[in-house]
């Protein structure tokens, strides 16, 4: 053979090899250094699906659901499989025309290809969906698609429990929110924001492979590095659902606010921030509508006034002057005052309600009828108490009983953006009067009204302290986590706080001085048979300011009370706004509630108060007009702030251009 | 000659139709890969392309057998008559031809479609072995050789007519064989030299290019300073190489550029390099409208996001994300490697690559042995065109090469290619199989 001869075989060959392994060395680098393509691969073909669990439920005391979810639907469409379709007939069932049809696919269509399904139209109505599913074999092409959504049963207790809606921005960049993404649901407000942790579950996280039409397909790796969802976990509350709505319906058509609590527990039975919204409003797809047309509300619905308002309290704070009074040692139960229908003793005569001599001729009757001579003075007497150096040492002393009792300060209720109320210390008078200052200027601060201001919460606390004869849990709603009564999150609220020592006699005095409110005293009509009440009521003088004038507006209707007095079990403050006596409004709802609570139901004889409490319209015309010059100012402090912004940066964007000009100037003349 | 002649079982090259053996079935296996979905009941569906393959491979391995049947001689003495018709049925193609993608290279008989490009190129294999052969062609000669390379070329132009670049080039091939049979070396450094010139030309700035192309010239000068000293010739030779290297490098590559080439086509050679299309290039940037991911650069990236992303082990056989769901376009025909590197890494890369190497230096050694020229022409042939279909489709899946529509022998899908390669094969088989007893 002549091929041994010829070496171009063999330069053929080392081609043949040469060429091959170029492609093997590029191979090589590409499977095995260069990664992107890994990443790259896993971008295009694997889809992270982010499985939404249900979100916790929340039980009342009774085991009744206060708030679940509930599935809606969302209509999808993918064009190209449209088929056979019948415009006309899908429009007449979805309650649509023609020109809003195509208005809503044309808007598919350019947001989408043809072949990727899209939203056609979201949530649903109960309607369109039974008339879609009627109808569904002859739209090919669309399909409804499961999603879930809150539902508020018997739509009460919408300020407690709150709403969800999608994060926000400024949202996600804080810690809270680390792991949430664009277009995810957390609790906005209430307790849907306080529990939001529990109540999410944990989303679960499935992959799944698609194809390049980005349709999904199989579980990638068969579910090897799926995570589970986790459901959220249920709440089980201390509010009673049917004591809650029979609340709501007392304070319907009035401004003010309810709160009722167990005083064993610190849970709260009621919390009624009146006017009401219905909480459904606040979900779906009318939501932020809705929200806009709720914010706009004169009334400000959305404004919890249980925990956020501070009402000057009125008598109602005259059995804890009291009690602040016997503890210190300032008087003892059997003090009395000669009182003649005003009190003297600072300039200024301070107006009283009675006039018949002997009606504070001890604490129980001063207290029974209301006498602000009596407190006014005992509430000196206690800052003036021979037993603290001077004036300011027994206002200081007066506070930090007051703060002990929650007062000034946030309480640590599970619901979030509490109030802290008005709690007046020396350096508040300090400040107001320049150091020069005694117990004649404050002396309105021992009958409720002045600096001091307390959120219906901090009064109802201090009925369950009273109560209890000296200690109060933090009040709150949530008596388990998903069944679990010693959750970490639960754990101050099971700590028995204790009131400085206050002597047991100082509360039976107060207790039953209230008691003979209800029997005796201002507030007779808030009696229930059977149950030993104890009570007080209050008339709290208020003012606003409109247009920069103060003008004094119509008096809150306040109450507290708390019942039975031998094993209390319901401590209640009741707020009406601008309605008149506390008698009249405030103490025959609170009564009711009592009574509606202890007994289950309310008697018959009284069925007449409740239909006059159902009925009452206490809103007042002036509501809106303060309302609305309210917002007007903050409008215009709003365009102000933005103007003076706008005129600094204005100004410095000047002041560098004049810089600018001096310098050129500087340089022109060493020229 | 000896006196007893086995059987022709006995004397068939076993090595050579095992290695096409496993080629189809990795092929079949492949193919499979692409097309099966997991929501499939069966895993045989008889509508399927895979399902389609297997009968093809049935046809061919019948065809096979009717060519081990054939008497040797037959191949040789109608190689001309084959050419002729081939030639003849190509040019009808252009005319008759069905449409597909813009190519007029099918014919089509009832539902059956087949190219005859893919067919001509064994009748053109036989006819070159033949003309080469043939005891009165002197291949040492000029005008020889100009015929060869007419007759290798001849089909190539039709194809081109027929605007199927990528199976015309193939036909390039057969100057490897020419080559081997007496084409001077120069041919082939030449042709190195021109890729080498063309690359530089695209890849580098045509500034620079000419102060490296002159720097290299001095260079050269000053190696050779004697020889120039003493003599003309070499100095109006190398000046001249210098010359003709600029004025291609900073004339003839542009001028074809601006003026010769399409744009799909530039946009090919550059999304090869890795590079963007220059812009005194880019026809379509004149016309305002923004820049548009050009169809091969995106089957490119999907090839290369399925290959790389394969790694050393592969994903598994039926777990390649890519191949599963469609990404790569093309992937049962041009790009049908990719499913191979995805599913079985580089290990499965470099299994395949071995089978064909191994393939063709076989070939390449069977053609040594052969005492026929007409037989190791044949087989150089033979091994050439799988060696340019091998380098230029995987090269084309992993960027090194443009994208121009060439199958992978024996693995892509399709009829006429798996048709056209087997009875290469087969009649290689055949006629070696005859080796010790002719002398031609």
């Amino acid at each position: 053979m002549s091929s041994a001869a010829n070496p171009r075989q063999y330069i053929i060959q080392i081609i043949f090899l040469g060429v091959a392994s170029v492609i093997l060395l590029r191979l090589f680098f590409l499977q095995n250094f260069e990664s992107k393509y890994k990443v790259m691969a896993n971008d295009i073909a694997i889809y992270k699906k982010v499985v939404y669990p249900p979100r916790g439920v929340i039980y009342d005391r009774k085991g009744k659901v206060m708030l679940s979810n509930t599935t809606i639907y969302d209509l999808m469409v993918t064009p190209r499989n449209m088929k056979n379709f019948d415009t006309a007939q899908f429009c007449v069932a979805m309650g649509l025309d023609l020109p809003g049809f195509l208005k809503i696919m044309k808007g598919v269509q350019t947001r989408n290809i043809d072949v990727r399904q899209s939203t056609f139209m979201e949530q649903l109505s109960p309607e369109q969906t039974a008339r879609f599913q009627e109808n569904a074999f002859s739209f090919q092409g669309f399909e409804l698609v499961e999603r879930n959504i809150r539902e508020y049963k018997n739509a009460t207790a919408g300020i407690v429990l709150g709403y969800i809606g999608e994060v926000s921005l400024d949202m996600l960049k804080k810690d809270r929110y680390a792991s949430y993404r664009q277009g995810d649901y957390t609790g906005l407000s209430g307790l849907e924001l306080q529990y939001e942790e529990a109540l999410r579950g944990q989303r679960g996280v499935h992959f799944m492979e698609r194809d390049k039409f980005n349709r999904p397909k199989d579980p990638y790796r068969n579910g090897a590095l799926d995570t589970m969802e986790i459901s959220g976990k249920s709440l089980e509350l201390y509010m009673d659902a049917d004591l809650q709505s029979y609340a709501e319906k007392l304070m319907q058509n009035k401004v003010g606010s309810v709160v009722a609590i167990d005083p064993q527990t610190g849970g709260i039975l009621t919390m009624v921030s009146s006017p009401c919204y219905d909480p459904n409003l606040l979900r779906g797809r009318d939501r932020a509508k809705n929200y806009g047309a709720l914010y706009r509300e004169a009334t400000r619905p959305l404004f919890n006034r249980a925990t956020q308002a501070a009402y000057p309290p009125g008598s109602t704070i005259k059995p804890m002057t009291g009690l602040v009074a016997l503890s210190v040692g300032a008087i003892t139960p059997s003090f009395g005052l000669g009182c003649f229908g005003s009190y003297n003793y600072c300039g200024r005569p301070i107006a009283c309600e009675h006039h018949d001599a002997g009606h504070a001729a001890n604490f129980r009757l001063a207290l029974a009828h209301s006498c602000n001579s009596y407190f006014s003075h005992i509430f000196r007497m206690t800052i003036d108490y021979k037993g603290f150096p001077n004036v300011k040492v027994g206002l200081q002393k007066w506070h930090d009983y007051f703060s002990a009792c929650g007062f000034g300060r946030q309480s640590g209720i599970d619901l979030p953006f509490e109030g802290k109320g008005l709690l007046p210390d020396t350096t508040t008078y300090n400040k107001m009067y320049r150091g020069v200052w005694n117990s004649c200027t404050v002396v309105f601060v021992g009958m409720g009204q002045g600096e001091l201001a307390l959120t219906p919460l901090q009064m109802a606390n201090s009925m369950a302290i009273i109560a209890n004869k000296g200690f109060y849990y933090i009040p709150h709603f949530v008596k388990s986590i998903g069944k679990n009564e010693n959750d970490p999150q639960l754990k101050k609220y099971r700590e028995r706080k204790t009131v400085l020592n206050i002597p047991d006699s100082s509360f039976s005095v107060v207790q039953q001085a209230m008691q003979d409110v209800v029997e005796s005293g201002t507030a007779i009509g808030a009696k229930v048979d059977g149950v030993t009440v104890c009570a007080k009521t209050g008339t709290a003088e208020n003012k606003a300011i409109v247009n920069g004038a103060v003008i004094k507006m119509a008096n809150h209707s306040m109450f507290v009370a708390f019942a039975p007095r031998e094993h209390p079990r319901i401590a209640i403050a009741v707020a009406v706004e601008n309605s008149g006596f506390g008698a009249t409004w405030a103490a025959p709802i609170a009564s009711l509630l009592i009574e509606k609570y202890l007994k289950d139901s309310v008697t018959y004889k009284r069925k007449a108060v409740e239909e006059k409490m159902f009925n009452a319209k206490l809103i007042n015309k002036y509501v809106y007009t303060i309302d609305s010059a309210i917002r007007l100012r903050d409008a215009n402090n709003y365009a102000a702030r933005v103007e003076r912004k706008r005129a600094a940066e204005s100004m410095k964007r000047a002041q560098d251009s004049l810089m600018f000009v001096r310098w050129m100037e500087r340089r022109g003349r060493k020229k | 000659m000896s006196p007893v002649r086995k059987s022709l079982f006995y004397r068939i090259d076993g090595v050579m139709i095992m290695l096409y053996v496993i080629l189809v079935i990795i092929g079949l296996l492949a193919v499979f890969s692409v097309e099966h979905r997991s929501t499939d009941l069966t895993i045989f569906i008889a509508n399927k392309n895979y399902s389609k393959q297997v009968i093809w491979f049935g046809y061919s391995l019948f065809l096979g057998f009717l060519i081990l049947l054939t008497d040797s001689k037959f191949f040789a003495s109608t190689a001309f008559l084959g050419y002729t018709v081939g030639v003849v049925v190509l040019i009808l193609t252009i005319f008759i031809g069905v449409d597909v993608k813009g190519s007029h290279s099918w014919l089509g008989v009832g539902s059956f479609r087949f190219q005859p490009g893919e067919v001509c190129k064994i009748f053109t294999s036989l006819a070159l072995a033949k003309f080469l052969s043939l005891p009165e062609t002197n291949f040492k000669t000029l005008r020889h050789r100009l015929l060869g390379v007419a007759l290798a070329m001849g089909p190539a132009v039709i194809i081109l007519l027929q605007n199927e670049t990528g199976l015309a080039l193939v036909y390039f091939c057969f100057l490897l064989v020419m080559y081997r049979e007496g084409l001077p070396n120069a041919v082939l450094v030449l042709g190195f030299s021109l890729i080498a010139l063309v690359l530089g030309t695209l890849l580098v700035d045509r500034k620079v290019f000419f102060i490296i192309l002159t720097v290299l010239a001095l260079i050269t000068a000053y190696l050779m300073r004697s020889a120039l000293r003493r003599r003309m010739e070499p100095r109006i030779i190398l000046i001249s190489i210098w010359a003709v290297c600029i004025l291609f490098s900073q004339l003839a590559v542009p001028m074809v550029f601006k003026h010769g080439l399409k744009q799909h086509q530039i946009d090919r050679i550059y999304s090869m390099l890795g590079k963007e299309v220059p812009i005194e290039y880019n026809k379509n940037a004149e016309e305002g409208d923004e820049k548009k991911v050009n169809a091969s650069e995106y089957n490119v990236l999907q090839s290369k996001i399925a290959i790389g992303s394969g790694g050393f082990t592969g994903k598994g056989f039926l777990n390649g994300t890519s191949t599963k769901n469609q990404f790569v376009p093309e992937q049962n025909t041009d790009f049908i490697f990719t499913a191979v590197a995805e599913q079985f890494g580089f290990l499965g890369s470099f299994f395949l690559i071995g089978i064909y190497v191994s393939l063709m230096l076989r070939i390449i050694f069977v053609a040594e042995r052969q005492r026929s020229a007409f037989t190791r022409i044949y087989a150089y042939c033979v091994a050439s065109i799988l060696f340019f279909h091998f380098a230029i489709n995987i090269s084309m899946t992993i960027g090194l090469a443009p994208v121009i529509g060439i199958t992978l022998p024996f693995l892509s899908y399709g009829g006429s290619s798996l048709l056209s390669f087997s009875i290469l094969i087969f009649i290689l088989v055949r006629l070696d199989a005859d080796r010790q007893a002719m002398i031609r």
